[in-house]
């Protein structure tokens, strides 16, 4: 169990900068999702923790330790990766032990830990199978026991479930929850899906070319985005966004330096034509059941999605729509993108 | 299996026509070697020549194996079998350490290293024959198993294979590994050695065949005649001048030194395609 601190860390390969200064204190046990489209520095920043990439500047502590010149071995985490990893010629209990072999563990302790572990994620009987006779979700799991066999003080996961289909994924997801829950250790988790982002965190850091957008609870993130792009990138369907020059906007009290308004879907409302903010033309409609969404153009030609449930009755696609919100449901970005009315 | 190419008729009468012919052409005159080592010297001598084995087999066998003509043959074999195993060991040993170099480390003038080590493909051991003798002869190494196997160590090929190879396993591997508190060389041993066994066999069965079959280097460098390697002998055994050939001697020993090559790949072949089925990709 540990706590991690980031102070100012940045990265660089060569003169060009990659990382841009984050700063983030993780409180023991904490679950931590980095989340951010590709290429954004989310897995450059796991690995620096993980001690696979040096850090240009700045400082990592894991447990009020200072592990930057620290190989990855004794910084005391363990690391689950998107391919898995495993040693192919290894059977399972194998790649389990391997790290606890190197650690010079007796081979009775080895054992106990492996079957523990094993029995934690239910691998039991795979022990002895290579991991090429394993399903993608076994191998994900035994990736997994890999790394609690070692009983480290953080767990960093790289993308560990993009390999996996759909249906999987969500299983492993809450598997994943409930582990770290009953494990209690501090985790760092990457992914570019925001809804592992959403579901699995205590707290998310939104990350975005290099730096941190935002760094808050999910529900905080998705009520009150610090920026446009958080906003665009929590949430699906995402936020709309309106040019404040597009409407009448009177009694939104719209602030001078505002230069787009962000509206999540749920909170948009079709009404009567003549009564609403914007106006527009039903485009085509999605029924979900539960939820339609209704996709309005504009006049400019934007597009606008109003997410309304399954049981309301739905507008005709080529029929002429206006929309309408509550001011308390607007958030109001200047030209950089970033909030003006909080 | 049921072939997707259906053939009937002519065309499959025609098509084993001429594999069999093929394989007959190759056949033949080691079928040729094998009669001729089992009849006497003046059956060989006397045209026709005969097509069925005689009676002399065990006889010319023995006298090949334990007498010889310059040295035993079997002593001859033992040369062969040092050389052979020395050169492929030793192929595979370095270019496996130059390649974990060369893909795993950055050291400056990494890639400058690459290229000369690539370089040397165009450097087979007949150009350098001359100055190779040179070195050889100064260090003291004609007549030993030093001097026949060292010269023929270094190999851009296999170093080239090996590179290749380790370039596909995942980064990610050696990350994991590095988690798990491996150093480099534990790395080396306990994930990459255990994954290229397919190549290392695959290569072993070439390198052992490369190394029995060397011909002008053993030549060269050795003189006495119980240094003699087998393929090389068998040229050592035609007579000069005047002198009778024993060929049902000399025939003998070509089919003694055709044997432990076939014996490799026999061998090895079945390690080689349970190695190929083990692999990951």
């Amino acid at each position: 169990m540990a706590t991690v601190k980031l102070s100012d860390v940045r990265k660089s390969f060569g003169k060009n900068e990659v990382i841009h200064g984050i700063d983030l204190d993780i409180a023991d046990g904490e679950f931590i999702v980095i989340v951010g489209p590709s290429g954004c520095g989310k897995s450059t920043l796991l690995r620096m923790v993980a001690g696979l990439e040096t850090v240009s500047a700045g400082e990592i502590h894991i447990d009020g330790r200072r592990v930057n010149d620290l190989e990855p071995m004794e910084r005391d985490i363990a690391m689950v990766f998107q391919n898995y990893a495993l040693y192919p010629h290894m059977n399972v209990y194998d790649n389990m032990a391997y790290g606890l072999r190197i650690a010079g563990k007796s081979k009775e302790e080895i054992r106990e830990r492996v079957h523990q572990a094993a029995a934690l994620l239910q691998i039991e009987d795979y022990l002895e199978r290579k991991p090429r006779q394993l399903s993608g979700g076994q191998r994900q799991r035994v990736a997994m026991g890999r790394a609690i066999v070692r009983k480290p003080a953080v767990f960093l996961f790289d993308e560990p479930l993009s390999n996996l289909d759909a249906k999987l994924r969500v299983q492993m997801r809450l598997e994943i929850k409930q582990l770290q829950k009953e494990l209690g250790v501090t985790s760092l988790y990457v992914t570019h899906d925001q809804v592992e982002a959403m579901t699995l965190a205590d707290r998310v850091i939104i990350m975005n070319e290099g730096k941190a957008e935002q760094i808050g609870t999910p529900l905080e993130l998705y009520a009150n985005p610090a920026s446009r792009f958080v906003g665009g990138f929590i949430g699906s369907p995402p936020m709309n966004f309106i040019n404040v020059r597009e409407g009448r906007f009177g009694d939104l009290q719209v602030r001078p330096e505002a230069d787009s308004l962000g509206v999540r879907p749920e909170h948009m409302r079709i009404t009567n034509e003549g009564s609403g903010l914007l106006a527009g033309k039903v485009k085509f409609l999605e029924a979900l059941g539960a939820e339609t969404l209704v996709h309005v153009e504009l006049e400019n030609g934007n597009l606008i999605t109003v997410r309304q449930p399954g049981s309301e009755p739905a507008p005709e696609a080529g029929s002429m729509a206006d929309i309408s919100w509550k001011a308390q449901d607007t958030a109001q970005f200047n030209s950089q993108g970033l909030r003006v009315d909080k | 299996m049921s072939g997707m190419v259906e053939k009937r008729g002519r065309a499959l009468w025609l098509s084993h026509a001429v594999l069999i012919l093929g394989v007959a052409m190759i056949c033949f005159p080691i079928w040729l070697a094998f009669v001729a080592s089992t009849v006497s010297q003046p059956e060989i001598a006397r045209p026709p020549m005969p097509l069925w084995p005689g009676d002399q087999l065990v006889e010319n066998y023995r006298k090949a194996l334990f007498a010889g003509i310059n040295a035993p043959v079997s002593v001859m074999l033992l040369n062969s079998l040092v050389m052979a195993i020395g050169i492929a060991i030793g192929k595979i040993v370095i270019s496996l350490l130059s390649a974990f170099a060369i893909v795993y480390f950055r050291f400056p003038f990494r890639m400058a290293f690459f290229w000369l080590i690539f370089l040397t493909l165009m450097l087979p051991v007949e150009v350098r024959i001359v100055p190779t003798y040179e070195v050889v002869a100064g260090l003291g190494l004609l007549n030993s198993y030093s001097g026949l196997i060292f010269p023929l160590i270094a190999s851009a090929t296999a170093t080239f294979l090996f590179r290749q190879f380790f370039l596909t396993v995942p980064d990610e591997l050696a990350e994991a590994a590095r988690i798990d508190g491996a150093s480099a060389m534990r790395f080396f041993r306990d994930i990459l050695l255990p994954m290229s066994r397919t190549n290392i066999a695959a290569l072993f069965v070439i390198l052992f065949i490369y190394g029995w079959n060397q011909y002008l280097w053993p030549l060269l460098i050795t003189t006495d005649p119980s240094m003699n390697t087998v393929v090389m002998g068998i040229k050592q055994m035609f007579p000069s001048g005047d002198d009778i050939a024993d060929w049902p001697v000399i025939m003998a020993t070509s089919i003694l030194a055709m044997l432990p090559p076939v014996a490799v790949v026999i061998g090895m072949q079945k390690l080689f395609v349970r190695g190929l089925l083990e692999s990951e990709k």
